[in-house]
């Protein structure tokens, strides 16, 4: 790549994290004048009838949550597609999602009164130990191939998801299950979402990290070359997509594709250095996200649909035709 | 030079290799086992799975036991069959042992059919149609999500099979999240009533429907032994067959409508049985090492009806009745299925 | 009764790999495709073998025109070796033999295929290995399976896309001889793409080479392989020697001694 070159695509990626981060900011404001009862700015600073209530206990925290979240689990996905070198491997291609959701199902179980906390950590341990046998089961496949590795990751969900399954069928919670995993922010208001914020950390630590992860991304000898620990490097990626992953499965359920569409999005635009890329899919992320939730909130007004939904219809639209440019 | 990389599509993606993995497999035993003598052994165990699952523990009336466990058996077998055959096709059409038809979405949308409909006329009145006119509307529909994805993808570049995986992968996806909707909003009475839907189950299954379904998947095999030597080439992949002057793009095109056929019935009979297919036909290639079509389908699929009645018996008898057939075989499968691609392409 | 080729053009998007206008290959003897990486050579190969379908224009072989004609009915005029013989099944060496006939058996061996099977196994020496498994032989060992199985094809046109690639010194050698021979000794009209322009010029009778997908050099190896026509293809002066009254194109000597790269 000549300077030249690369000084285009770098104020290229300036150009486009500045317009995705307008764009979430414009969002966000949208996200927090949105909702059943009314609450207008004006409403909120003269403090009438519960506006500020409304606006600090409900609004804020549930556009916040949306920000980390969608920031997060973009990033996360992105992450691990550097780590694996595969544009398909997402935490929900990977088996982390199922292996949080398993997590949940035992814990749901063994003490169902259990503080949400607490659930979050068994969800994030589950997780962590769904992707760290993922990882160690592509390392000793030796396979680069692109269907091969994801249908690792799909097949160890599939089977962890069957456990979880037999749980729910045994202990007749299946369709709370099914309900608690599509993505929603409607239950969330202060005092149940704060948790998201050591996701929006974990977020920031991989950006920090964001250089080892692209040497990572082109390989163990390459990063074994240049001095790297590559192994530590690996686990250490995967560790913050658990956490992300756990946290974000037990707190809002699962958003489908977004570990995947929106870092897939974003290094079209502006290629795989992962500092170049990660604010990128983080505001990507944040924006795409907000607009969901925007709209899930408004197309059926003043009824809600979850943005799992409004997302796993419109994010797999985009993942096809992204697919299908990919290849023409 | 896109032409020397050996994908006649033009400019493959980044990063993709061909879908093919390298076949190297530890040195098979000194001694193959010869297909017949594997055939005879998968027989056998399929006809003493028969006898101990139909005499087992019978209480009560003697022939009301035998007439119910027969009609299990029959369902059992037609199922096996089916999904076995209808994923060695896939195996043979995309070169690629490890993929299974169920990963293009059909299970998933056998899922969003069934909770849909109960969601849209209520679960009693949903249960309450003619069995053959639901049956004959999933299995149309699922042909049908065949057929489309197949213009979709195919027709674009006919060789182009991991965009037809990966597409109807998420397009599962997108099933199951709109599923997941319409299950939460469902009445949690009625979700019990879906539950049984959603769920492979051979205790209740419709005698006209095993009829119907009996005749589609015995035209499904015959249609198969006719073609099976070319199938033996397709299966050399692309080059090679079209050198040998078959039609592979025909037959591919065609394949796919029948293995649609093939999972659609099976699963509108019953419910989703996923990994079931995979299991069998793996199983069966590792026993007899061979990919000849005549071999592998009458082996994998009595593997796969063996398999299905030993999950069943040992549900009923073991387990109480406490889960269903399809989460044991999707549990083994699975694991199964990643011990098999760790052997494979190490 | 040969190979002929007329107008046929392809490209990618806004870029032509391939735009030949007139090329006719006369029966007999084995013609060397050459020509720097991109110039269009295993384009070319795969249109006339059926593999890709090009954007105008149409190859006729033995009258058959490969588009139109019925792939079977072509099966049994021209025969196609990738350079990737990679198989997704496992198959002896034998089993891969008798494929090369199901273009006339349709898969149901007769005795007279049988005995084709036969003669092509002991043809190349396979005898001693036709009960092993492809994935089980040496890339050399494997080429000759599959050439083994393009003889039992009993075409009388055979169409070979870099069969040399991934093999060392000794098995490529022994592989060009062999191929050498389904022309002498079996009478088929050979066409091969290759990239080492000494081993075609070997080993062939006629070089076509081509450059930005047209026909840029045609003719017996000594009027094709001089310096001038090495700089018309890669754009280098290359000295040529003359070894067993065959060219010889020193490209190693480029940054000779005397450093007088131009």
């Amino acid at each position: 790549m000549t300077p030249a070159v690369a000084t285009g695509e770098r104020r290229r990626g300036s150009r486009i994290l500045g317009s995705a981060a307008a764009l979430a900011v414009v969002l966000f404001v949208v996200s927090i004048f949105i909702g059943a009862s009314s609450a207008s700015l004006a409403d909120v600073i003269r403090d009438e009838g519960a506006a500020r209530t409304i606006f600090v206990e409900s609004r804020l925290p549930r556009s916040i949550a949306i920000v980390l979240a969608g920031a997060s689990i973009a990033v996360a996905g992105a992450i691990m597609q550097a780590l694996t070198q595969n544009r398909f491997v997402a935490p929900s291609t990977a088996g982390t999602t199922e292996a949080a959701i398993l997590g949940v199902a035992l814990v749901t179980v063994v003490s169902p009164a259990s503080a949400v906390g607490y659930k979050m950590v068994v969800a994030t341990v589950f997780a962590l130990g769904g992707t760290l046998l993922f990882v160690w089961l592509i390392q000793r496949v030796r396979s680069r191939d692109i269907i091969v590795v994801p249908l690792i990751g799909i097949m160890l969900g599939a089977v962890m998801q069957s456990i979880a399954w037999f749980i729910a069928l045994r202990f007749s919670f299946l369709q709370s299950l099914y309900a608690w995993l599509i993505g929603d922010f409607s239950g969330t208001i202060a005092g149940r979402y704060e948790l998201l914020y050591v996701v929006g950390a974990a977020g920031v630590i991989a950006y920090v990290f964001a250089d080892r992860f692209t040497l990572a991304g082109v390989g163990r000898d390459f990063s074994v070359n240049v001095g790297l620990n590559y192994d530590r490097t690996i686990v250490g990626g995967m560790v913050l997509v658990s956490i992300v992953a756990g946290i974000t499965v037990v707190v809002v359920g699962t958003i489908p594709f977004w570990g995947l569409i929106v870092p897939n999005l974003a290094s079209l635009l502006v290629g795989d250095n992962q500092r170049r890329l990660l604010p990128i899919v983080a505001a990507v992320g944040a924006a795409g996200l907000l607009a969901g939730d925007i709209l899930a909130r408004t197309i059926r007004y003043p009824a809600e649909v979850p943005v799992g939904t409004i997302i796993g219809v419109l994010g797999g639209l985009t993942f096809l035709y992204l697919l299908i440019r990919s290849r023409s | 030079m896109a032409a020397t990389s050996g994908t006649p599509t033009g400019s493959p993606a980044p990063g993709s290799d061909p879908v093919l993995i390298d076949v190297e497999q530890p040195p098979g035993p000194a001694s193959e086992r010869s297909p017949n003598t594997v055939l005879l052994a998968v027989g056998l165990a399929y006809l003493v799975a028969v006898a101990v699952f139909m005499t087992y523990d019978i209480q009560g009336s003697l022939s009301f036991a035998l007439e119910l466990r027969a009609k299990k058996l029959l369902a059992m077998t037609l199922v096996g069959t089916g999904l076995a055959t209808a994923a060695v096709l896939f195996h043979t059409m995309t070169g690629n042992r490890i993929l299974t038809p169920v990963l293009i979405g059909l299970d998933s949308l056998y899922i969003l059919i069934q909770s849909v409909s109960v969601a849209f006329f209520g679960a009693l009145t949903f249960v309450s149609f003619d069995e053959r006119i639901r049956f004959a509307v999933a299995v149309a529909i699922m042909v049908a999500f065949v057929l489309v994805l197949d213009a979709i993808f195919l027709r674009r570049a006919v060789t182009d099979l991991p965009l037809l995986v990966l597409g109807g992968i998420v397009l599962g996806g997108m099933f199951t999240s709109l599923a997941a909707l319409v299950i939460r909003l469902i009445d949690p009475n009625e979700f019990l009533i879906l539950e049984d839907l959603l769920f492979a189950s051979f205790t209740l299954v419709n005698e006209e429907l095993l009829v119907i379904s009996g005749v589609v998947i015995a035209v499904g095999l015959a249609l198969v032994a006719r073609v099976r030597r070319t199938l033996d080439v397709i299966a050399l992949g692309r080059p090679t067959a079209i050198s040998l002057g078959a039609d592979y793009d025909r037959v591919n095109r065609r394949l796919i409508v029948l293995i649609a056929v093939l999972v659609a019935v099976p699963t509108a009979l019953v419910g989703p049985v996923t990994f079931l297919g995979l299991l069998a036909s793996n199983a069966t290639y590792e026993l007899t090492r061979s990919f000849r079509h005549h071999v592998t389908v009458p082996i994998s699929s009595l593997a796969a009806a063996t398999l299905l009645i030993a999950a069943q018996f040992v549900l009923e008898e073991l387990l109480d009745f406490a889960t269903r057939p399809s989460i044991i075989v999707g549990f083994v499968g699975g694991i199964v299925f990643i011990v098999l691609v760790l052997r494979e392409v190490r | 009764m040969s190979i002929e080729v007329r107008a046929v053009s392809k490209r990618y998007g806004d870029r032509v790999v391939l735009d030949v206008d007139e090329l006719t290959i006369e029966p007999g003897g084995v013609t060397a495709l050459i020509g720097p990486n991109g110039a269009g050579k295993s384009t070319l190969l795969s249109v006339a073998a059926r593999l890709l379908e090009p954007d105008t224009g149409t190859v006729r072989i033995a009258g058959l025109d490969v588009r139109s004609a019925p792939s079977a009915e072509i099966a049994r005029t021209v025969s196609v070796l990738r350079q990737d013989n990679r198989v997704a099944v496992r198959l002896t060496v034998r089993e891969l033999v008798e494929f090369g006939r199901f273009p006339h058996s349709g898969g149901k061996l007769s005795l007279a295929d049988r005995d084709v099977v036969e003669t092509s196994i002991e043809a190349f020496d396979l005898g001693d290995r036709q009960h092993q498994r492809l994935d089980e032989l040496s890339g050399g060992e494997r080429q000759r399976a599959f050439i083994a199985a393009v003889l039992a094809q009993s075409t009388d046109y055979v169409l070979l896309d870099e069969p040399l690639n991934n093999l060392d010194l000794q098995q490529a050698d022994r592989t060009t001889r062999q191929i050498r021979r389904l022309a002498d000794d079996f009478d088929k009209t050979v066409v091969i793409v290759l990239h080492d322009v000494n081993i075609a010029a070997h080993h062939a009778d006629r070089l076509v080479a081509l450059r930005d997908g047209r026909v840029a050099l045609d003719g017996p190896p000594d009027e094709v392989i001089t310096t001038d026509g090495l700089r018309v293809l890669y754009d280098l002066p290359l000295p040529v020697t003359v070894i067993d009254g065959r060219p010889v194109a020193l490209h190693f000597l480029r940054h000779g001694r005397n450093g007088a790269e131009s």
